[in-house]
């Protein structure tokens, strides 16, 4: 078990034949993704990497491979309407890793998104792993080691720090999902909380959050009565200027609970293990989890 | 990004929003035929003068000045072009007034607050509105957040007339400016949409003794990410309310924010570039900068971003820290020491890789003929770069 991606998962790559989307594509094959199609309009026909049939739309990739995933690595200003197509096309699990979509144009997909089957992850997020089965994203698939540890975070090079410390504890990953750290994400922490509670492989969980916005204070309070398996959390941001954007879109303090301390003090009290130094999460988790057992 | 009142003015007017308008000078000799101007097109003899910088709390700095006649706006006028406004939101340096804004002044009768913003929460925009204007809205929402009225607007169905009702009734307003108003929440919702804002906020919006509503003031904030859209509004962007540095880097495509510390920082990706900044203050620094160089560490990347610290005289000490995954460390490694050769640098340069290659990376930085000091993990790298820094 792990949640939402492995080895049985069938994906088709939106914007295949760009440089981001071709290299990816060739990485995630040879973590051992199942990559049976791509998708480029006016492109239709064509073949990629190890014979991938390249398609004009979503429909027909869907049509002839039955894939289930997408991921979506197109311009910023495309990226709304390669999400709409997918949820039109009715896939299940949508990533998009593009970064600079609109606040505006994600309004209307996460309002689709409500009103569809699908689920999506990111946008502006490096994606999804499930260690040794599938990769769906653009995070280096050696760094991380089979275990039972589900990390969810906003930010992709400190999701791949928190997995290289878990490594160097002695522990290792179910499945690794980055968020992304736009203001309007897909699958939220508290969606990815209730999966890695749900997935009996997963014995505790790693959140990385930072500062802006309340999802990390609405995901804490729901874990302290929805969650069983224990938590480690972080928030990046303690330092930065309150009214500045750090980097990602939605990593603006415009609130008083929307600070890294107060974030961190919620978190506490819902019964999460802080790290306050982003050197203790591996720790933290090894203590956590030798606690429980 | 931001623009000036009276850019944000020019907009609202644009959608047909009432506002207290007048005529802009940037220079001092322009001052008195500015107010004629004003006096004529407004037909008025009282006059408003107002300091054009981003930040807010500008009349609690002096920067907003009633003038009952034009010699005391004259005053005024010569008075707040060129001063350095201080204000509870530019911090003690304060910012120069480079522009003001030289309005009709008019009696009022009460000031409101109106705002429309995204709400992170609940994925959809919301209207805020408040009898409450004119004040610290932050203030009035911690107190008394009975007075400001939210109403959520669904992103395909749009703003519905009962919701501009809830509004109106709200604030109390009947009859021709129940009308008055509700008219222009509409405008307001539109341009805020169709401008690809994420917050527009009028504080105050008043209504006048002879029973108009106007906007007396205009804030706006817009999606950066939205601007090729609206190379209008990108074009009104005041390059002297940007850090100098911040926008040099940005032509390197870099994200640099500028702190007020002695460590220097350079790392790949936000999130890690914030708890690195984190971890070397939890080390007994304190951070100079946020800089994420993006994936792909090139020579080049490196090279112009020890360039962007280093104008910073502040800086005693560099931290990179980069996490390969993709790019390979034993590369970023060879940047690293050939930007350091290139740039003869002589402040302390700390370097930890970690991730694809990181041992082969550590022995070039290890045998280069430069003085680099390697770190293994973040906290280590964090003492290194401290201590380097204090001596």
């Amino acid at each position: 078990m792990s949640i939402l991606v492995n080895k049985d998962t069938k994906v088709v790559v939106q914007g295949i034949t760009g440089s981001e989307g071709t290299f990816h594509s060739e990485q995630m094959i040879e973590y051992g993704t199942n990559i049976l199609a791509g998708v480029t309009p006016g492109k239709g026909g064509d073949t990629l990497l190890d014979n991938i049939p390249v398609y004009n739309s979503v429909k027909e990739a869907r049509d002839n491979h039955n894939v289930n995933a997408s991921i979506i690595f197109v311009p910023p200003r495309f990226a709304a309407g390669a999400m709409i197509e997918s949820i039109e096309a009715g896939i299940e699990l949508i990533i998009c890793i593009s970064e600079g979509i609109p606040i505006r144009d994600m309004v209307k997909v996460k309002h689709m998104l409500d009103n569809s089957n699908s689920r999506l992850i990111g946008p502006n997020c490096p994606g999804i792993i499930t260690v040794d089965e599938c990769k769906l994203g653009i995070m280096p698939g050696f760094i991380c080691k089979k275990g039972n540890v589900g990390v969810i975070s906003k930010s992709g090079t400190l999701t791949y720090e928190a997995i290289d410390q878990l490594v160097k504890n002695g522990l290792g990953q179910t499945t690794a999902l980055g968020i992304g750290g736009d203001p309007i994400i897909g699958t939220d922490m508290i969606a990815a909380l209730e999966l890695f509670e749900n997935d009996p492989e997963t014995d505790g969980i790693v959140m990385i959050g930072e500062i802006g916005g309340q999802m990390e204070n609405e995901a804490a309070l729901w874990a302290k009565d929805n969650v069983t398996k224990p938590i480690v959390g972080f928030i990046a941001g303690q330092t930065a200027p309150p009214g500045r954007r750090m980097g990602h879109a939605g990593a603006i303090v415009s609130g008083g609970d929307e600070t890294a301390e107060a974030k961190n003090k919620i978190l506490a009290e819902c019964g999460i293990s802080v790290a306050r130094s982003v050197a203790e999460i591996g720790n933290r988790m090894k203590e956590s989890l030798t606690q429980k057992a | 990004m931001k623009i000036h009142e009276y850019q944000g003015k020019r907009i609202l007017k644009s959608y047909g929003i009432p506002i207290q308008d007048g005529f802009v000078t940037d220079n001092n000799e322009d001052i008195e035929s500015t107010i004629d101007r004003v006096a004529e097109e407004y037909n008025c003899n009282q006059f408003i003068v107002k300091a054009q910088i981003h930040a807010g709390g500008r009349g609690k700095g002096g920067g907003v000045k009633f003038c009952p006649d034009k010699s005391s706006a004259v005053k005024s006028a010569n008075n707040i072009l060129g001063m350095n406004l201080v204000t509870p939101q530019t911090g003690e340096a304060g910012q120069k007034v480079r522009k003001i804004y030289i309005t009709k002044a008019f009696d009022i009768s009460h000031e409101y607050y109106i705002a429309i913003t995204l709400d992170r929460s609940k994925n959809q925009d919301v209207i805020m509105a408040s009898t409450e204007g004119g004040m610290d809205i932050e203030k009035v929402a911690e107190e008394t957040p009975e007075k400001i009225i939210k109403v959520w607007v669904d992103p395909i169905q749009g703003l519905h007339d009962d919701q501009i009702k809830t509004l109106a009734d709200g604030l109390g307003f009947k009859d021709d400016l129940f009308s008055q108003v509700s008219d222009l929440f509409k405008k307001l919702y539109k341009c805020y949409i169709e401008k690809d804002t994420t917050m527009l906020e009028i504080n105050p919006l008043v209504k006048t003794e002879d029973n108009n509503v106007v906007a007396l003031d205009s804030k706006f904030n817009f999606d950066g990410n939205a601007m090729f859209r609206h190379p209008d509004v990108n074009d009104m962007e005041d390059p002297f309310e940007v850090d100098e540095t911040e926008l040099e880097a940005g032509k390197f495509n870099l994200n640099y924010i500028k702190l007020d510390g002695n460590v220097g920082c350079m790392v790949n990706g936000a999130g890690l570039a914030m708890a690195t900044m984190d971890i070397i203050k939890l080390s007994g620094g304190e951070p100079a900068n946020f800089l994420d160089v993006g994936g792909a560490a090139s020579v080049d990347t490196v090279k112009n971003g020890f360039k962007i610290i280093l104008k910073d005289p502040n800086v005693k000490a560099i931290l990179i820290n980069i996490f390969g995954g993709i790019v390979r460390c034993d590369r970023v490694a060879k940047g690293v020491v050939q930007a350091v050769q290139e740039l003869n640098l002589d402040v302390p340069v700390v370097v930890r890789l970690e991730g694809t290659n990181a041992i082969e990376a550590k022995e070039i930085l290890e045998n280069s003929e430069v003085k680099i000091i390697p770190a293994t993990t973040m906290q280590d790298a964090a003492d290194k770069v401290v201590d380097a820094a204090l001596n």
